[in-house]
Formats: structure tokens, sequence, C-alpha cells
């Protein structure tokens, strides 16, 4: 999708691509005829530049037509660069700013709450993410409404737009920072590992009486060799012959 | 004719009591607050309705996306602290609230710089141009406790996202108890052919005054109170233009990015007559009780008076 539109951000699609596989089709009760039914779980993604890992999730599920994957970041399409809440049916949310995620998937749990839906609600967001003040004003508020059935997941890659993280910004340690603010954490979970996340999102989906977080530890650009934990593919499509060998990897990967 | 009753009120008393009689008529409203339910009368509702209204602490950018989050859920949310502070979500609102066009609902008190005492910081002069950037944000501000009701009312009944500015001084009584508020529709609160007196909040009641002086000497002036800043009711700003020939805007805002300056961008296309701006000009304010700060920055019955003068004498 990235390569047919030009532009768009490969890498940290491709590091939450495990973690959301398994949440969507393992975790997260939906119901793609249903996109509206009131007592979904809710998928809120705040790293709103992973818009493709989304959408082709959507597609596979059967809320778009696979070929409307194509339109990706096009004129007309439904599919923008970043998200927008419902476009197409199934995204929760818009996205793009940073920091926003938690704090909308809070009011979504604490809304859920007060109308005694069953939803759980899942945020994703990503470890550069955590830079924003907004997030950990958002920490804090989760905390304090004892907002169980909120699960943060940090999809924890180590790269951010111009650089690794830890030279951008020291952001750990995340768990205890956390812990400190009241939330129950699951952390080094390896997000490429299947099984392990289905278990840590089970965990956080069964906390109760506070927040839960998962950090993940993932792979940017995961999957495709010249890619893994390559700065260059935060915000960069491929070119023709690194499509050609990125496609070709992902598929061995599959086939494996 | 509007005559103005004594019985002054602020129009930020009327969040708190307006959004208890909206849910106990079974309306969904769900509120969120950010320190300042005190001040803006939020709090009220905290009383009567503890299990839907939400403490955020002193962070305006998190309250401003969980609102949306909530409001997704199909309730009117309502959020509140201080203008200068709602600015301080901009990209909140933009991204969080009014792309999506989420019914959230932020009703802001202390606008303009009749907040007097807490000085400069305290004072908005640019929340009305900062939220009418916003595409599809209804952005409303009452001219008296009665209208205020009515229009917290019609913001938790009206799909879409809110900017309402409420302020802190009590100020004088305009309308009758029950009187509605049409969103998006100017009211005439005094007929005159002469010229027009747009204007909001606390200075409708100062465009009134104005009017009633000019009357006495020759002017008949037209007043509008435009509590809907957008939508922008351009059939009635047309309407002023063409049948009295002149216009007045008077606000408590920056004059640069103001009403006025909306005004004569929808008359630049349409019908241009002599134009007159009573606001704030390219300043911050001070401290001082509020009618000090309003007399140290032009923002009197007087100054609308000397100002609807010049654009009468400027017709042809």
């Amino acid at each position: 999708m990235v390569y047919e539109a030009k532009s768009g951000h490969p890498g940290g699609s491709l590091s939450a691509t495990d973690i959301l596989t398994v949440l969507y089709s393992k975790v997260l009760r939906h119901d793609p005829r249903r996109p509206d039914w009131p007592e979904r779980d809710r998928f809120v993604m705040s790293k709103g530049h992973c818009t493709p890992v989304q959408y082709a999730l959507l597609a596979e599920l059967g809320y778009i037509p696979i070929e409307e994957l194509d339109t990706f970041r096009r004129a007309g399409t439904r599919l923008q660069g970043h998200s927008v809440l419902g476009k197409p049916p199934g995204v929760e949310n818009s996205a793009g700013s940073l920091g926003m995620g938690l704090s909308f998937g809070l009011g979504i749990a604490l809304g859920a709450r007060l109308h005694d839906l069953d939803s759980d609600v899942y945020v994703l967001m990503g470890d550069g993410e955590q830079n924003e003040g907004q997030v950990w004003e958002a920490v804090m508020a989760a905390a304090h409404h004892k907002t169980d059935r909120l699960v943060a997941l940090i999809d924890r890659n180590g790269i951010q737009n111009d650089d690794f993280t830890k030279n951008v910004m020291v952001t750990e340690p995340l768990d205890e920072k956390y812990r400190a603010f009241g939330w129950e954490v699951r952390s080094d979970v390896d997000g490429h590992d299947l099984a392990a996340v289905e278990q840590a999102l089970t965990w956080g989906r069964d906390v109760r009486g506070a927040p839960a977080c998962i950090i993940f530890d993932t792979v940017k650009g995961k999957g495709v060799s010249f890619m893994e934990n390559n700065l260059a593919f935060h915000g960069a499509p491929p070119s023709d012959e690194q499509f050609e060998q990125a496609m070709a990897e992902l598929a061995d990967g599959e086939a494996s | 004719m509007t005559t103005i009753a004594p019985a002054p009120a602020a129009t930020r008393e009327a969040l708190g009591p307006t959004l208890i009689r909206l849910r106990q008529e079974g309306e969904d409203i769900v509120v969120f607050d950010a320190d300042l339910g005190k001040s803006t009368s939020a709090r009220l509702f905290a009383a009567e309705f503890p299990e839907r209204f939400f403490t955020f602490g002193i962070a305006e950018q998190n309250m401003v996306s969980a609102a949306a989050g909530a409001a997704t859920l199909g309730s009117a949310v309502f959020i509140s602290t201080f203008s200068v502070f709602a600015e301080h979500a901009f990209d909140q609102l933009r991204m969080s609230v009014v792309q999506p066009k989420l019914n959230v609902n932020f009703v802001a008190s202390h606008g303009g710089v009749s907040a007097g005492e807490d000085g400069a910081s305290a004072q908005s002069v640019e929340d009305i141009a900062v939220m009418s950037s916003l595409v599809h944000c209804n952005v409303i501000v009452p001219a008296d406790v009665v209208e205020a009701a009515a229009v917290v009312e019609v913001a938790a009944k009206t799909p879409g996202p809110f900017y309402v500015r409420t302020a802190r001084p009590k100020t004088a009584v305009l309308y009758p108890d029950g009187a509605r508020f049409v969103l998006g529709k100017a009211d005439q609160m005094r007929d005159g052919g002469d010229v027009t007196i747009i204007a909001y909040g606390l200075m409708v009641e100062r465009a009134i005054r104005a009017a009633e002086e000019l009357a006495a000497g020759g002017i008949d002036a037209r007043v509008l109170n435009m509590a809907t800043i957008r939508p922008l009711d351009v059939d009635a700003l047309e309407a002023a233009a063409r049948e009295t020939g002149a216009i007045v805007v008077a606000e408590e805002h920056l004059v640069h990015s103001g009403l006025g300056a909306m005004c004569a961008q929808a008359l630049a296309t349409r019908n241009l007559v002599p134009m007159e701006f009573v606001g704030v000009e390219n300043r911050y304010g001070e401290s001082g009780t509020w009618s000090e700060v309003l007399e140290i920055m032009g923002l009197t019955s007087d100054a609308v008076v000397a100002a609807t003068k010049r654009a009468v004498a400027r017709k042809s």
C-alpha cells in the first residue's frame, strides 16, 4: 500500500502487525457486518500514521474490499494517510496528531461503564508517542478513575521519526512509570510471538480495578530485512526493487 | 424594544443548573471537568448526578480528547474551564472533536477582558478567532444568563461540537425568563433604519444603551444580538447592510480577528457598506475590576456611540 501510494509509514505498521492481527482475530469482539454494534469492543489507533496495518486487517476481515487498499492515500479515497473516524467503518477514532488516542479510549471506557456496555477498549500507541505530555495526563486520569477494561498497548520498536527513541527522548523505564501511576503492567512481551501476544492481551482484558498496560518489544519494519531497525523506513516508501524484495520476504515469512 | 432589567447575573451561572434540568428531563448528559467547576458552575451537576461527573484535573488536553471518546457513545458531553485554557487544547478540539463532528460542548467561562483582576493571561481576547477557525464548530456567546441557559439546551440537543463563551461578571438580564435561542439567527433587540449595531455577549447591553442615546440625538440604530458567531447569520447581515446602509460591530475581542472581521468578509462579496469596529485594538489586557478593564480597553457604550456616528457620517 505504501509502495503504491509512494508515501506512508511502513516501519511502524510492520512492527505492530502481529499485535493487531492477534487482537483483531482472537481477542476483539467485533462484527464486520455491524461496525456500529453498540457492545463491540473498541480498538483505538493512537499512532495514526500506521493506518496501513489497520486498513489491511479491516480488508482481511471483510469491512472493506481488498481492492480498496489500492486507493490508500489517493484522491477520493476513504483510506486517508492518517486515521479518520468512520472511514472506513471499523475505524473508531481520528488520529495523526500523536498523544490523543489514550485519552479518547479513556473517554470511551468511562462512557461504556456509565452505560453498562459490555465493551473492552484497546489503544495502540508508539513508544516515541510516549513523549507527548497528553499521554501522561491520560495515564493519570485513567488510574484515578480506576478505568478497567481499558488496555494500553505500547509498540516499543525503539525508533521514532528522526532517530532511535533513546536518542530523541529517554522514555524508559516505561513499565515503572505506568506502575507508579497506578496501572497494571506487563512488560517485555515479544510482540512477534503470536502466542505471547494473545496471552498478554487476554491478561490485559481481564484486569479489574485498574487500567492495564502491555509493553510489546517489537522490531520496526519486521519481516523485511532491509527495513528492520532501519531509521529510513519510519515514513518513507520502498523503491521498486525494495518493494519486490519486501514482498518476497514477507511471503516467505508467511509460508514458514 | 428590549428593556434592560436589573437582577444582574453572570452568564456562567447558567451552565450547572441547566445541565441538571436537562438530565432530569432524561437527556444523556455527561460532564467532564478540569478543576474549575465551581467557577464555571459545572460542579453543581456533580452534586445531583455524581456518576455522570468526571474530574480530569488541571489537564485540558486529556479532557477534550476523552470527551470526544465518550461522545461516540451518544452522550451530550459538556466540558468546561476558563476560555483561555480552552485554547490550550486547540489541536485536541480540532482532531478529536471537530473533524469527527462529535457532540462535545465546550462551555468556557471567564471569556473576554471582563475576567478582570486576574490580568492579561486570564483574559481571552482571541478565543473567538481560535474557535471560529474550526470548520463546522458552532461558536456562541450569549448576551445574558437567560440566553446562556437556552444556548446550553440547544447545544445539548444539537449534534456536533459547540464552543460557548460565558462571562465572569454579573451583567444585566436582557431576556425574559424562558426566552428561546435559535442557532444561527441574529436576534433583533431594537429596530432602526439609519445604522445597525451588531454585538454579542456583554456588548449587547452596551449597544442597546448606545442606541438609546443615539435616538435622543436623531440617529435611529438597529441592534442585533449576534450570539451565534458561527455559523454566521449572513441573511441578517445582508439585510442590515441593505436596509440601514451602515454597520458597527462591537465585541469583547481583538478587532482584527473577531466577528467584525468576519462580517466585513461576508459583506465584501455582497454589499459592502461603511463599517466601524469597537473592540480590543491589537493589545492584551491588564488587571482591574471588570468595568475598569472594559473602560481601559474602550469597550463602552460611549465608544459604540462614537463609532456609530462615524459610520453614519460615512454614508453617502
